[in-house]
C-alpha cells in the first residue's frame, strides 16, 4: 500500500498517495489549474510557471505540475495572488510573441490563445513586439518552425529527446535571448530530424506546424484536366472527428468518404488495400528468410532475421541514421502509402485507360513523415512521382471546414473500387502492434493452413500501449504441406512504438537478447499511426487509447479480417502483379535504403 | 574579536567531532545557531540533520565556492588562506551526515587557486584528515571548476552543473538537495565560510561561537566591502552591527546608500544607516557590501544591476526570463525621461510576480534591488525626469 497524506485544496479535505503532484490532485478533483509546459506524455519541467498555486506557510508560490505532495499541506489554486501572477506570466509571454491569430494554423486550437481568452486579457500589459526576431524555417518537407511564436515551454525538446530519441531540438543562449532551436541552429532539413511530427502534436502554439499541402491539393481538385485520387489511411478515420468537436475514437470512415466526394476527389480509395499487399509481400519475404535458415542452414543474421518492418517512414530515417548496420534486416517492402502510389499510376491507370501524367495521387495520412517519404527519390517507380501530395488529418479537417462541409452530419458512403477494399488486418496497421498482428494472422494461415488460434483472430499479446512488447505465439503443432520445417517452432514477435522504445529494442537486439524473435515491428509514433504527427491536437494517452479502441472495434465488424482473404489482393496479383516477391512486385512494391550519417 | 581568524590548530575540530557520535555533532552545530553564510541563512545543523535522515544509498557534501555575487571576494581569501580548515569542515559534515565523497565547486575565475586547494587536499590526505578517518568512515574530496554562470552558484543549478546538465534545466524543488541532490542522493551544499565556521565551532564549542552576534544570527560574518570607501577589503564583523558602524570602520561615512548582499541584495539609504543592522533578521547578506558615495546616480546603479540580471538569467522560467527585460526597460525609460508613475507601478507589480513565481533564487531575488532602489530613489528620478521634459 502506498503511503497516504492528508491535504486540503481550496478547503476540500482529502487524502492522496505520497508523491502525487498538486496538479494531479487538482485534476482528480476537477479543479482547473492552467498549464503550458506540462504535458501528460512528458516529464515535468516547471518552466512556464503558469500553474502556480499558493501553499500555506510557503514564501513563494509553487508550480503545481512539478510539486510532489509529501506531507500534509493546505493548497489554494485561485487566490488573488495566484491570479495576478498568472496574468502577468501570460502578459510576459505575449510580449515577445509575434504572430497574428487570424493567420495562424493554430487559430481556434492554440493553448496560448485559449489562456488569453480564459483570463480575459484586454491589453498587452507589458507591451507587444511587432517586428520578428527570427525567421520561419520551412526548409524541410514536413516540419515548419516559426520561432517567433515559441513560448519556450520545451515540450518539443522533451518530445524529441525523450519520446523519440532524436534530440535535434534544444535550448540556446540565456535570459531573454533563450531560444528553442535545432542542433547548431541548422535548418530543419539539414538536421537529423526524422519528420515524425511528434513535436508538433505537443506544441501548445503555432510555432511548430506541418508543411502545407492543402493549396496544392485544392489546385489539383479545381483543375478539370486532372484525375485526382485519394487514398486514406486507417488512423485519420478514428481521429478526424476530434476536429469537429466529436469525442476521440469516433469512427468517421464512411462520412469522410462522402466529404471527400463533395470536395471533388475523383476516386476515394483505401490504403488498407495496400496494407494487405504489404502483409503479403512482407510476410512472403519473412517466410523466405525463415526457409533460408531452417532449410538452407544459413545463419539467422545472414538471412536477415529478425525481419524488421518498414512501413513507418520516421522509423526508416531513424534507423538509417542511427543503426545503419541493421538495414539488411529491414523489410524491403514499401510502406502501404508508397505501394498504393506505385499502383495508382500503373495498374489503376492502365485499367481505367487514364494517362498517368494526368493523375494526381493524394494520400490522407496521420503522419508528417509521409510528406518526406513521398519526396524520396526512390519513390518514383511508376515512372512518375508515386504519391504527389500528402495531407495530414489536420489538413484535411481544415479543408473540409473551408469547404463548408458539416462532416459529423453527413450521410455515409463507401470507398470506390478497385482499390477500395481492405481487410481488418490492413485497418489495424493504425495501432501499435497492428502490423505484427496482421502479419501473424496471415503467416500463421500460410504455414499451418488454419487461422491463428486466438479468439476472434485477436492476437492480444501484441496489443496495448506498453513501450516494448515481446509476444510469444502458441507452438506450431500442425503445418501445411511444404512448411513442415516450421513444426515445433514457437514464434516470437517484438513490438515497439515511439523511437525511444525502438532504441531500447535495437539495443536489446544488439546485445543478442532477441535471438528467438522472428520479426520486429516498429512504429515511430507513440501508439502507432493513431498517435501520428499529423493527427489532431491535443494528444494524450487517453485520446490515443480511444482512437485505438475505435480501430479494433471497426476491425471486428469487417467482412474480411485477414490480408490473404482480401479478394482484391488476389485480383491484383492475378491481373497485374504476378506473385508476392515476384518481378513486378519487386519493381513497384519494394525499395532500398540509404545509410545516412548520424553526424551533421 | 574573531572567529575566522582565531587561533586554531588544524585538525582540532575534526578530532573533537570524530570523538562524538554524528548526532552529537549535529546537536553541537544546532546549539551554536550557525546559519548558512552563502546568503540564504538556512540553519546548518538542520540541513545536516535532514540529509542524515533522508533515504539514499550514498550521501554527498558539496562546498559551494562559486562566489559569483558581484562585490563578493571573501571566499577567495578563505580558500587562499584556510583550505585546510575548510576540508576539515567538510569532513565533519561528512561524519555528521554519513557521506563518503565531497566536492569543492570552485568558481571558474578562481582557477589560479587550484594548486593551493589541491595542495591542501594532498596534505590533508597525508596527514590523515582526509581518507580513512575512523573505523568504517572514509571521506575524500575532489575539486570541480565552475561553469562560469552566476546562476551556477544556486545550489540546484550547481548540482546540475556537477552532473553535466545544462544549468537550470528540468530540476524542480521540492525535493530539496538534502533529499535528492547530486545523482538524486541526499546532498549537503554549504558555503566555504559556513564549513570553516563549523570546524571552529567543533574545536571551541557552541557557547564560544554564540558570544558573538545576535540571538537569531549568532557568530560573525565575513563581508567584502567595495565601492566608495577609504579601505575596501574583507572584514569580519559580529552580526548586529549597524550600517553606520560598518561605514565608520571602513572609512565610508558620508555615503548616499549601501547595497548589502550584492546585486540581489537590498539597498539601504543614508536615512536608515543607524537603524538597520547586518543580520538575517534585518539586512541579510552573503558577504557583499557595496558603498555608494554622494555623487552616484542610483538609477545608473540599478540599470547596471538589471543588465547583470538580464545577462545572468538562465532563461528557463517565464517570470525571470521575460521579467528582467521589462524591469531594465523601465529603468532606462526613467533615465531617458520617458517613464510615468504608471510604468514604475507596473514594474513594481511585476516584481512581486517575479518574487512569488520564479523558479530559483535568482529570479526571486531580483526584486530586492529593484524595489529598494526604486522605493528610495525612484520618485526623485521621476521628478528629475519630469523637470527635464
Ligand atoms: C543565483 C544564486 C547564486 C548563488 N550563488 C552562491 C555562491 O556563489 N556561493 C554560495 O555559497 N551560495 C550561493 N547561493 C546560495 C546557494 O543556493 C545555497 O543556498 C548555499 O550554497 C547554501 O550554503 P549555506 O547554507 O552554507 O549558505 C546562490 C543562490 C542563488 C539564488
Ligand atoms: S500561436 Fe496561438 S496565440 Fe500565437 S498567433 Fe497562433 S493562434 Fe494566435
Ligand atoms: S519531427 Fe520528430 S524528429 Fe523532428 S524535431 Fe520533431 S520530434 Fe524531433
Ligand atoms: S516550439 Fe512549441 S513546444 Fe517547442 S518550446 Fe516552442 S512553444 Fe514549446
Ligand atoms: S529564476 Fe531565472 S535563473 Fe532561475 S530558473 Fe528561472 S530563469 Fe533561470
Ligand atoms: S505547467 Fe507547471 S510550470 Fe509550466
Amino acid at each position: 500500500m502506498a503511503e497516504m497524506v492528508n491535504v486540503r485544496i481550496n478547503g476540500i479535505e482529502t487524502e492522496v498517495e505520497k508523491g502525487t503532484t498538486i496538479l494531479q490532485l487538482a485534476r482528480k478533483l476537477n479543479i482547473y489549474v492552467p498549464t503550458l509546459c506540462a504535458h501528460p506524455d512528458l516529464r515535468q519541467a516547471g518552466a512556464c510557471r503558469m500553474c502556480v498555486v499558493e501553499v500555506k506557510g510557503m514564501r513563494t508560490l509553487q508550480s503545481a505540475c512539478s510539486f510532489p505532495i509529501t506531507s500534509e499541506m493546505d493548497i489554494f489554486t485561485t487566490t488573488a495572488k495566484v491570479r495576478k501572477v498568472r496574468r502577468d506570466i501570460l502578459a510576459l509571454l505575449l510580449k515577445n510573441h509575434v504572430g497574428e491569430c487570424q493567420t495562424c494554423k493554430r487559430n481556434g486550437n492554440c493553448e496560448l490563445q485559449r489562456l488569453a481568452a480564459e483570463f480575459g486579457l484586454h491589453d498587452y500589459l507589458y507591451g507587444k513586439r511587432t517586428e520578428r526576431r527570427y525567421s520561419v524555417d520551412d526548409t524541410g518537407y514536413a516540419i515548419v518552425r516559426d520561432p517567433d511564436k515559441c513560448i519556450n515551454c520545451k515540450r518539443c525538446v522533451r518530445t524529441c529527446s525523450d519520446i523519440q530519441a532524436v534530440g535535434v531540438l534544444g535550448t540556446l543562449y540565456r535570459g531573454a535571448d533563450t531560444k528553442v532551436t535545432t542542433f547548431m541552429e541548422k535548418n530543419i532539413a539539414e538536421t537529423l530530424c526524422v519528420n515524425c511530427g511528434q513535436c508538433i502534436n505537443r506544441c501548445p502554439t503555432g510555432a511548430l506546424t506541418e508543411k502545407d499541402a492543402t493549396s496544392a491539393v485544392w489546385e489539383a481538385l479545381e483543375d478539370p484536366n486532372k484525375h485526382v485520387v485519394i487514398q486514406t489511411a486507417p488512423a485519420p478515420r478514428a481521429a478526424i472527428g476530434e476536429l469537429f468537436g466529436l469525442p476521440a475514437g469516433t469512427s468517421m470512415t464512411k462520412k469522410m468518404n462522402t466529404a471527400l466526394r463533395l470536395m471533388g476527389f475523383d476516386r476515394i480509395f483505401d490504403t488498407n488495400t495496400s496494407a494487405d499487399l504489404t502483409i503479403m509481400e512482407e510476410g512472403t519475404e519473412l517466410l523466405i528468410k525463415l526457409k533460408k535458415v531452417y532449410i538452407e542452414g544459413m545463419s539467422k543474421d545472414e538471412a536477415g532475421l529478425p525481419g524488421i518492418t518498414s512501413c513507418s517512414p520516421g522509423w526508416i530515417k531513424w534507423i538509417e541514421q542511427f543503426y545503419p548496420e541493421y538495414l539488411p534486416k529491414l523489410s524491403t517492402a514499401k510502406s502501404p502509402q508508397q505501394m498504393f502510389g506505385a499502383l495508382v499510376k500503373t495498374y489503376y491507370a492502365q485499367k481505367m485507360g487514364i494517362d498517368p501524367a494526368n493523375i494526381v495521387s493524394v494520400s490522407l495520412m496521420p503522419c508528417t513523415a509521409k510528406k518526406f517519404e513521398c519526396e524520396r527519390p526512390e519513390m518514383r517507380d511508376s515512372g512518375y512521382k508515386d504519391v504527389d501530395y500528402v495531407l495530414t488529418t489536420r489538413e484535411l479537417g481544415a479543408m473540409i471546414k473551408e469547404a463548408g462541409i458539416d462532416l459529423p452530419n453527413l450521410p455515409e458512403s463507401e470507398f470506390d473500387s478497385p482499390l477500395g477494399l481492405g481487410s481488418g488486418a490492413g485497418l489495424i496497421f493504425g495501432a501499435t502492434g497492428g502490423v505484427a498482428e496482421a502479419a501473424a494472422r496471415t503467416i500463421w494461415y500460410i504455414v499451418t493452413g488454419e487461422n491463428v488460434p486466438m479468439k476472434n483472430l485477436e492476437v492480444v499479446p501484441l496489443r496495448g500501449f506498453e513501450g516494448v512488447k515481446i509476444a510469444t505465439l502458441p507452438k506450431i503443432e500442425k503445418t501445411a504441406p511444404g512448411w513442415e520445417f516450421m513444426k515445433g517452432i514457437v514464434p516470437k514477435i517484438a513490438v515497439a512504438h515511439g523511437l525511444a522504445n525502438a532504441k531500447k529494442l535495437m539495443d536489446m537486439l544488439k546485445a543478442g537478447e532477441l535471438e528467438d524473435v522472428f520479426c520486429i515491428e516498429v512504429m515511430a509514433c507513440p501508439g502507432g499511426c493513431l498517435g501520428g504527427g499529423g493527427q489532431p491536437q491535443p494528444t494524450s494517452p487517453e485520446i490515443r487509447e480511444a482512437r485505438m479502441k475505435a480501430i479494433y472495434e471497426e476491425d471486428r465488424h469487417l467482412p474480411y479480417r485477414q490480408s490473404h482473404e482480401n479478394p482484391y489482393v488476389h485480383q491484383l496479383y492475378e491481373e497485374f502483379l504476378g506473385e508476392p516477391m515476384g518481378e513486378l512486385s519487386h519493381k513497384l512494391l519494394h525499395t532500398h535504403y540509404c545509410r545516412r550519417s548520424r553526424r551533421m | 574579536m574573531s572567529v575566522i581568524y582565531s587561533d586554531y590548530n588544524v585538525g582540532a575540530g575534526l578530532s573533537k567531532a570524530l570523538e562524538m557520535t554524528p548526532e552529537q555533532v549535529i546537536e553541537t552545530i544546532k546549539e551554536s545557531g550557525l546559519r548558512g553564510r552563502g546568503g540564504a541563512g538556512f540553519p546548518t545543523g538542520m540541513k545536516w540533520e535532514f540529509a542524515r535522515r533522508a533515504e539514499g544509498d550514498e550521501r554527498f557534501i558539496i562546498c559551494n565556492a562559486d562566489e559569483g555575487e558581484p562585490g563578493t571576494f571573501k571566499d577567495r581569501e578563505l580558500l587562499r588562506d584556510m583550505t585546510p580548515v575548510l576540508l576539515e569542515g567538510m569532513a565533519i559534515a561528512a561524519w555528521a551526515v554519513g557521506a563518503r565523497r565531497g566536492f569543492i565547486y570552485l568558481r571558474g575565475e578562481y582557477r589560479y587557486l587550484l594548486p593551493v586547494v589541491n595542495g591542501a587536499i594532498e596534505e590533508a590526505r597525508r596527514a590523515g584528515r582526509l581518507g580513512s578517518l575512523k573505523d568504517g568512515f572514509e571521506f575524500d574530496v575532489e575539486v570541480t571548476l565552475g561553469a562560469g554562470a552566476y546562476v551556477c552558484g544556486e545550489e540546484m543549478a550547481l548540482i546540475e552543473s556537477l552532473e553535466g546538465v545544462r544549468s537550470g534545466e528540468y530540476r524542480n524543488r521540492p525535493p530539496y538537495p538534502v533529499e535528492k541532490g547530486f545523482i538524486n542522493m541526499p546532498t549537503v551544499v554549504n558555503n566555504v565560510e559556513t564549513l570553516i565556521k563549523a570546524a571552529k565551532i567543533m574545536a571551541h564549542g557552541s557557547g564560544w561561537f554564540r558570544q558573538y552576534g545576535t540571538e537569531k544570527s549568532t557568530g560573525t560574518k565575513l563581508i567584502s566591502v567595495s565601492g566608495d570607501v577609504a579601505q575596501p577589503g574583507v572584514y569580519e564583523i559580529p552580526f548586529g552591527m549597524t550600517i553606520h558602524e560598518l561605514l565608520k570602520m571602513v572609512g565610508g561615512l558620508g555615503a548616499k546608500a549601501v547595497q548589502v548582499g550584492g546585486a540581489s541584495g537590498i539597498c539601504i539609504p543614508s536615512e536608515e544607516f543607524s537603524t538597520r543592522t547586518i543580520a538575517f533578521e534585518d539586512v541579510p547578506t552573503g558577504g557583499s557590501v557595496i558603498v555608494f558615495g554622494p555623487g552616484r546616480d542610483m538609477m545608473e546603479v540599478l540599470e547596471n544591476f538589471m543588465e547583470f540580471f538580464c545577462d545572468e538569467s538562465c532563461g528557463y522560467c517565464t517570470p525571470c526570463r521575460e521579467g528582467n527585460v521589462v524591469l531594465l526597460e523601465t529603468v532606462r525609460k526613467i533615465r531617458s525621461g520617458q517613464a510615468t508613475r504608471n510604468d514604475v507601478d507596473l514594474a513594481l507589480g511585476l516584481c512581486s510576480t517575479m518574487r512569488l513565481a520564479s523558479k530559483c533564487g535568482l529570479g526571486q531575488s531580483v526584486p530586492n534591488p529593484f524595489e529598494s532602489i526604486m522605493g528610495h530613489f525612484g520618485d526623485e528620478a521621476l521628478a528629475r525626469a519630469g523637470e527635464r521634459r
